[in-house]
């Protein structure tokens, strides 16, 4: 195989004094969708924001495309093709649907006419967004503001897309919905991290998993491959655990 | 009559209070940064102007030519070298600051150019009036409040449709989605506040085109700014407009009623306003 697109390599970090991250390692292969599960507090999000710019990490702790870039303010990590659809949505309040998604356009790298994503692609992915595009994003459901918030991040036109619990208060048909696209999303060429909880999901979208336990890796593999007992307990720490 | 003629001069006054306000619109309003120094800048910028106009050649257009720029000049600085170091969602750490800043920048006007109160030399349009019907008004504050008014229009429609305007309200909103989405939070509130001050830069030359300045004069012109913003709504830059003309309508016809209480008729409208509709007249939800 050849390099992997995103990789970490011992990659600790953590809030001020307080450490959530004890040296995890990790790749993610072009076009690949891999998942990241945990319990709460594992560090999954701490994870994703410290290759994402947004917690201070050593420059080489984080390699894209074979640069270290451990650190880089985070606009120009989405410049260099890495979108993050975030913990809660965090959507521009106050802007309707569409504007949301112009924000991304707007500072994209690539522009929308030359772009794997265009508007038109996300209504047609998303066609509820396209009858609510001139409504504030505050008028939407859960599920919609989703649709919103994966939009946007595709349309910074993403080579690697982060996840974190996208389906965190859905429904289970809304879920379905927009896991539903995440074949389409890795057929365009990006690669994906997912950030689940829910473990079963996590297994059926995914090629490999890894599980987080405490700020360190306690499993990894193909997520088929991997059986319930050893999931159970690298997810929830115990005598089975294994780094 | 004489009600009449007290709103349109208080409309007058208003248009001069909405150039005052509008920067405050776009930092307080929008980006919810509090900016103690916001009057004590247009003082030191009516200063500069002042002292400029007595070595520039060419009047008022270049005056405007040449103050105009140095106000970006200052805003980029401050958002870059004070405000950005403070931004977050705290307003705390940026109202300290920028208290600081005010005193430091009183203190300083004040060694360069004494208490004195000064104005810009009367090249006509100051003293110019026209009349309609029985109500005479000056050329001055119509230009004033003609510029106000497409100052408005533009600063609203930068805001709404441009890149620089979505890529504003989305660090408004939030910063750090802002930045998970390409904008680089810093350098749009940079801009954000050179034109601000920019905006500023004009209403100083006005201000002392119109009356005189001092350097002790900022605070009540942060106070009107405030007040408009305040009445008017946040985030809504043509509500601080129109909270500059409610503002401008009190005070005229306060002053009617008696000559003392203009000012203090302005505050109690505000008050009015801020007890009745505390979101303000134009509240935009976020
Ligand atoms: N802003 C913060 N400041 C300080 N500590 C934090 C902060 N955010 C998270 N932590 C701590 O870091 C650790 C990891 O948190 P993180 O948010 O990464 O967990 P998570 O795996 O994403 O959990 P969840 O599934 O609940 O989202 C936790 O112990 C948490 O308390
Ligand atoms: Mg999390």
């Amino acid at each position: 195989m050849s390099e992997p697109i995103l990789s970490t390599h011992g990659l600790v970090g953590g809030y001020g004094d307080f450490q959530a991250l004890y040296g995890i390692d990790l790749h993610l292969n072009a076009g690949e969708v891999i998942s990241l599960i945990g319990a709460n507090g594992a560090g999954k999000s701490t994870f994703l924001k410290s290759i994402f710019g947004m917690l201070p990490v050593a420059r080489d702790m984080v390699r894209y495309r074979g640069t270290p870039i451990g650190g880089t303010p985070t606009h120009e990590l989405v410049k260099r093709g890495i979108a993050m659809v975030p913990e809660g949505r965090r959507l521009f309040l106050g802007m309707t649907v569409e504007e949301n998604m112009r924000v991304a356009i707007d500072n994209a790298a690539i522009p929308e006419s030359r772009g794997q994503w265009n508007r038109e692609r996300l209504f047609d992915l998303f066609p509820i967004l396209r009858d609510k595009r001139r409504q504030p994003v505050e008028a939407l459901s859960g599920g919609q503001q989703q649709m919103v918030a994966i939009s946007r991040a595709l349309l910074c036109q993403p080579q690697v897309l982060l996840c974190d619990e996208i389906s965190l208060g859905l429904a289970p048909k809304v879920i379905r919905e927009i896991y539903a696209v995440l074949p389409d999303i890795s057929a365009a060429g990006t690669a994906i991290v997912l950030v689940e909880q829910d473990v079963t999901l996590a297994q059926e979208a995914t090629s490999r998993l890894y599980c987080l336990l405490e700020g360190r890796v306690t499993l990894t593999g193909n997520s088929r491959d991997l059986s319930r007992e050893a999931i159970a307990a690298a997810y929830f720490g115990g005598s089975h655990a294994v780094a | 009559m004489q009600w009449l003629d007290a709103v349109i001069q208080g409309v007058l006054l208003g248009g001069m209070y909405a150039q005052y306000a509008l920067g405050m619109a776009l930092m307080f309003g929008v980006m919810r940064i509090v900016n103690i120094a916001h009057g004590d800048v247009m003082i030191l910028l009516s200063l500069i102007a002042v002292s400029l106009a007595g070595v520039l050649p060419g009047g008022n257009l270049m005056l405007v030519i040449a103050i105009v720029p140095i106000a970006v000049l200052i805003g980029w600085a401050l958002q870059k070298f004070v405000l950005n170091r403070v931004v977050g969602v705290d307003p705390l750490p940026s109202l300290i600051a920028t208290f600081g800043l005010s005193i430091a920048l009183q203190n300083l006007m004040l060694e360069v150019w004494s208490a004195d109160t000064r104005s810009l030399p009367n090249s006509g349009i100051a003293s110019a009036s026209f009349q309609i019907g029985p109500i005479y008004v000056g050329l001055l504050p119509v230009i004033v409040l003609c510029t106000a008014i497409a100052l408005t229009a533009g600063l609203d429609a930068v805001l709404r449709f441009t890149r620089f305007g979505r890529g504003l309200r989305a660090a408004s909103a939030d910063t750090d989605a802002a930045a998970m989405t390409g904008v680089n939070p810093r350098r749009i509130y940079a801009t954000a506040t050179a034109i601000a001050v920019g905006i500023l830069g004009l209403a100083g030359i006005f201000a002392a085109l119109r009356a005189t300045v001092s350097p002790a004069d900022g605070p009540a012109q942060l106070i009107y700014a405030f007040e408009a913003v305040i009445i008017g709504g946040m985030g809504s830059i043509w509500g601080a407009f129109l909270g500059a003309m409610v503002l401008g309508v009190a005070q005229a016809v306060g002053l009617r009623i008696d000559p003392g209480l203009g000012i203090l008729f302005g505050h109690l409208v505000f008050l009015a306003v801020l007890a009745t509709r505390p979101v303000g007249i134009m509240a935009r939800k976020r």
